[in-house]
């Protein structure tokens, strides 16, 4: 393996570094750090894309009257002769805006760079378990991206049935023109990412299990670790049930079986099948799709953990309760999934059983945002950009997941299903508040991946903006919903009961906008920092784990030996302890004045933790 | 002018953060630092005291924004259950309000107030199980209340609907529906295959079934009876469809394949409504809410609720839908043709 070449050769002629080539380091590469940052990269991009498209149906929602023909040279015929977005255009949009914020933005580009950047750093790993293979995974999930981006030019349009392609419609060529090729393009792209996420998950696993450092037990990982390891094996149990979903659908599509359709006719003929189940795909898209909104958040909820206990200088509370919620959220996360279905015709005592699971999950969840909570009581708080949007995150999240009890509850949602509370609902949840642990974890690692600073007054803009513009847009758009308001309309006029509010939708719209526009102040300090950013020290947040002990790191990670850790990642303010903070790295033996009666127990584990073999998958320090 | 009202609060905001925005950058280049960790300064007090002025204002635009947006909420339920659920919809919003209010505000005034100060220090404070075992116990007592007040609702409205209900079939189609009746002579309706579909025949009626003989359809809309229950037999053709009325708060997926059903009891009259809401062109209206191709916003039935009566009067003025169309008295078996002649009769006479 090239990798242990590179580090033997290293080792032998010390400060004689052979270089990889431009291919092997950029493009092909196996190094975490730089598969993390292509992730990262790669989700920024897809999500400027993804909003963007956002952007487009809100101008239809909000502005119906107006002229879009200069989108001509854009969009071409998806405008009409009267400067309209044609409806069909209407549903790819929103199609695609919602494949590619859930999966390709809110997936790949939060969990994947995160946890590829942070497991090997914060475990004390030279690398992830399988270079390899994670180099696999960016690259198939970028071979997903292609060809998803590739159908966005057909002449039929992409896929159009909603992010959620339920058949028959996603079946039938006959029943829209983007379920031809558009969709299958969809399938392919998506058992495309599904192998890449498989590929992530398994490396992420084995990586926690098998690569921790000396001394670093699963009882000192700090909670982001949690959170990418629960992440990782919900995606591992979910996403293979989506790609059979997705296989038989494709068989239904090209194969003339019968999985998913039964007694249809449409253009004009009856067709042959007979005996399967629409609601047998819901069943298993569900399956994946509610541990889905999981993986998404939960990576938000750890790297919230982390940036709030930092920056707030105080120990996480409830550490044990943490990692408990999170297991519990996730074992749960599996047994709710038909509370999307409970107007779908299925049993309605299954509908109670679904009720009474997903209302549980409310309680993990409050554990969670009371620990916040009281993390920052008695905190002495620093406000990076990083801390305002944890912040910033916890209140999304809990004002989003109120509004989920309601949906959960099967009497309620009769008549709120599939309106504009839900859409207003879970993009405060799920959405907004892990597109905020996104940015959160950007602002806090991008010293150490980049080994600048980014700017902190366009950081804080950049959150107040954001912040309050995600809130301008979801609040009005629950009373939206109460009214009403179906999903997926092209247009409000059709019926009396939706052309009250049109002023609504115009502010819903321009807050939208807005906040989009905010968006291009990260970019801006984000690509412009990179290049022009401050030098940043090993460690500006002055914070507890094992990647702030090493400076922008090289291949590898540490020079010399992986360090040992002796301790819990939150000893922030320590009664009796010099500093604010005591790293990982410092053994209780050094820290007598700081030291409680439980911890002069530990002393005595150090020495067999230093006895211990270094867990270095490269064999020898860099 | 609401419009410009909003637009008007959206720029002075945008203003205002414009300017902290710029003040806490000139604040920044007053003290250059180039060292990091860098001692929080101003920029960290500014920030801190938008927390405190986030509370005061988002809690304002909220309740000024919601009390503005409640005349254009849908108009107190016109079915029995939808008023029931209306309740409990209020009823868990008014509850859940309270922690959204308490959780929000603690996380922003404990953000305000916990700012940096030179020289202090945090509390180390990692746990405290009895409060945990608190705030476990709180959310999980009031979940359960949730979950009781929920299912006892839910069961009710999706139990067995009553012996003496209306049945009526709506069919969903890319992109409107049909509805069908059982007829005034049988008021049963007849069986269906969805291969004997046609341009006219447009829910597959059998006419091997006798009780589809005065069995018939109408596209445009839907007469139900006020304060009986009414069952809704929903089949889909082709895709996904759902029939959503919102103001009796009835929703059920059309699943093709798959017939499913709702019953409900709807207790004003379309007259009723147009008097109290002194709107005499007011029609319930039946919308799609299942994505199902580029009509889907336009799938409109209207429904309309009516006395025993005029139901009854509209009843008897439909046309059965062999009478409509007599050539399908040729699907009918031999030993039923003269049962079926019967609605064929008159109107093949006076056509030909």
């Amino acid at each position: 393996m090239s990798v242990v070449e590179v580090v033997e050769h290293g080792h032998t002629e010390e400060h004689e570094h052979h270089e990889q080539s431009f291919w092997k380091k950029y493009i092909f590469s196996e190094d975490h750090k730089t598969i993390a940052k292509q992730f990262l990269v790669t989700g920024i991009l897809w999500a400027v894309l993804g909003i963007s498209l956002s952007v487009l149906f809100r101008i239809q929602l909000g502005f119906p009257e107006a002229d879009l023909s200069w989108l001509r040279p854009i969009l071409g015929g998806w405008i009409t002769d009267t400067g309209k977005i044609q409806p069909e255009f209407f549903l790819a949009l929103v199609t695609m805006h919602g494949t590619i914020m859930v999966f390709f933005v809110l997936t790949a580009g939060l969990s994947g760079t995160f946890s590829n950047f942070l497991i090997p750093l914060q475990v004390g790993a030279r690398d992830m378990a399988s270079g390899f293979m994670n180099m696999l995974s960016y690259w198939f999930f970028f071979l997903a991206g292609i060809i998803m981006f590739v159908s966005m030019f057909l002449q039929t349009g992409p896929a159009s049935g909603g992010w959620v392609i339920y058949p028959p419609l996603s079946a039938l060529q006959e029943a829209s023109p983007g379920s031809g090729l558009g969709m299958t393009l969809w399938l392919v792209s998506i058992a495309l990412f599904i192998v890449s996420q498989l590929l992530g998950g398994v490396n992420y696993i084995t990586t926690i299990i098998n690569l921790r450092t000396r001394g670093m037990t699963f009882s000192r990982l700090p909670l982001s670790i949690w959170s990418f390891l629960i992440t990782a094996i919900l995606g591992l149990i979910s996403f293979p049930v989506l790609l059979s979903a997705a296989l038989l659908l494709i068989f239904d599509r090209s194969f003339g079986t019968s999985f998913f359709l039964s007694e249809i006719y449409i253009g004009g003929e009856a067709l042959s099948n007979i005996g399967g189940s629409p609601i047998l795909f819901q069943h298993l898209f569900w399956f994946l799709g509610h541990p889905e909104v999981y993986i998404v958040i939960l990576p938000a909820l750890g790297i919230t953990s982390e940036v709030i206990a930092t920056n707030a200088r105080k120990p996480i509370f409830g550490y044990r309760a943490m990692i408990a919620s999170m297991l519990g959220i996730a074992f749960l996360s599996f047994i709710v999934w038909a509370h999307h279905m409970f107007v779908t015709g299925m049993n309605p005592f299954l509908g109670s059983i679904f009720m009474f699971l997903t209302l549980i999950i409310a309680v993990p969840s409050a554990v969670k945002a009371f620990n916040y909570i009281s993390t920052i009581w008695r905190g002495n708080l620093h406000f990076t950009p990083a801390m305002l949007f944890a912040i910033g995150m916890v209140s999304l999240f809990v004002s989003g997941g109120l509004t989920g009890i309601i949906l959960g509850n099967s009497a309620l949602d009769i008549q709120l299903h599939d309106t504009y509370f839900v859409v207003a609902h879970f993009h405060l949840v799920m959405g907004a508040a892990a597109a905020f642990g996104l940015f959160s974890g950007v602002y806090h690692w991008f010293p150490k991946m980049y080994g600048k600073m980014m700017n902190q007054t366009l950081g804080q803009i950049h959150f107040w903006l954001t912040f309050v513009g995600l809130y301008l847009i979801f609040v009005p758009m629950h009373y939206v919903g109460i009214a009403g308001f179906p999903r997926r309309y092209y247009q409000f006029t059709s019926y009396d009961f939706t052309s009250v509010f049109s002023d609504m939708n115009t502010f819903i719209s321009v807050a939208a906008i807005f906040t989009f526009a905010a968006q291009f102040i990260f970019l801006f300090n984000f690509f412009y920092s990179i290049f022009k950013g401050r030098k940043a020290p090993i460690n500006p947040w002055r914070s507890t784990t094992l990647e702030w002990t090493t400076d922008n790191p090289g291949h590898g990670n540490w020079v010399g030996e992986i360090p040992a850790v002796y301790r819990w990642p939150y000893d922030y303010s320590k009664p009796g302890a010099k500093e604010d903070f005591i790293p990982q790295t410092v053994p209780h033996s050094a820290t007598p004045e700081s030291n409680f009666p439980s911890d002069n127990a530990l002393i005595a584990e150090e020495k067999q933790i230093e006895s211990q073999n270094y867990n270095d998958q490269f064999k020898t320090g860099h | 002018m609401e419009l410009l009202l909003v637009l008007l609060v959206l720029v002075a905001v945008v203003l205002a953060l414009v300017v902290l925005g710029k003040l806490t950058g000139v604040v920044k280049g007053l003290n250059p630092s180039n060292s990091y960790p860098e001692e929080p300064g101003r920029a960290n007090q500014v920030n801190a005291w938008m927390f405190l002025v986030l509370i005061v204002v988002g809690f304002v635009s909220i309740t000024w924004s919601y009390l503005h947006s409640t005349k254009f909420y849908l108009p107190e339920a016109s079915s029995v259950h939808g008023r029931r659920t209306d309740d409990l919809f209020w009823f868990s919003m008014g509850l859940l309000t309270i922690p959204f209010i308490l959780v929000n505000t603690a996380l922003f005034f404990f953000a305000w107030k916990y700012r940096y100060q030179k020289g202090k220090r945090a509390a180390f404070y990692p746990e405290n199980h009895r409060l945990e075992l608190v705030w476990t116990t709180i959310p999980a007592v009031v979940m359960a209340i949730l979950v009781l007040t929920g299912w006892k609702a839910w069961s009710d409205i999706t139990s067995e609907a009553p012996e003496d209900a209306e049945v009526i079939e709506i069919t969903g189609k890319q992109f409107g529906w049909i509805a069908r009746y059982g007829g005034i002579d049988d008021n049963k309706l007849g069986n269906y295959d969805y291969r004997l579909i046609d341009a006219q025949n447009e829910v597959g009626i059998d006419f091997s079934d006798e009780t589809s003989f005065d069995d018939f359809t109408n596209p445009s809309e839907l007469h139900i009876p006020v304060n009986r229950p009414v069952l809704l037999k929903i089949r889909a053709r082709d895709v996904l469809h759902s029939v959503f009325i919102p103001h009796m708060r009835v929703k059920m997926d059309a699943v093709p394949g798959m017939p499913t059903k709702f019953w409900f009891v709807a207790d004003k009259t379309t007259e009723q409504m147009r008097a109290e809401l002194g709107n005499p062109e007011f029609k319930y209206e039946i919308a799609c809410t299942e994505v199902c191709g580029q009509g889907h916003f336009g799938m409109k039935m209207v429904l309309v609720v009516e006395d025993e009566e005029s139901y009854q009067k509209w009843l008897a003025s439909q046309q059965p839908f062999l009478k409509t169309y007599p050539e399908y008295l040729d699907r009918v078996p031999a030993n039923l043709k003269a049962k079926a002649a019967k609605y064929v009769g008159e109107q093949t006479a006076s056509a030909e």
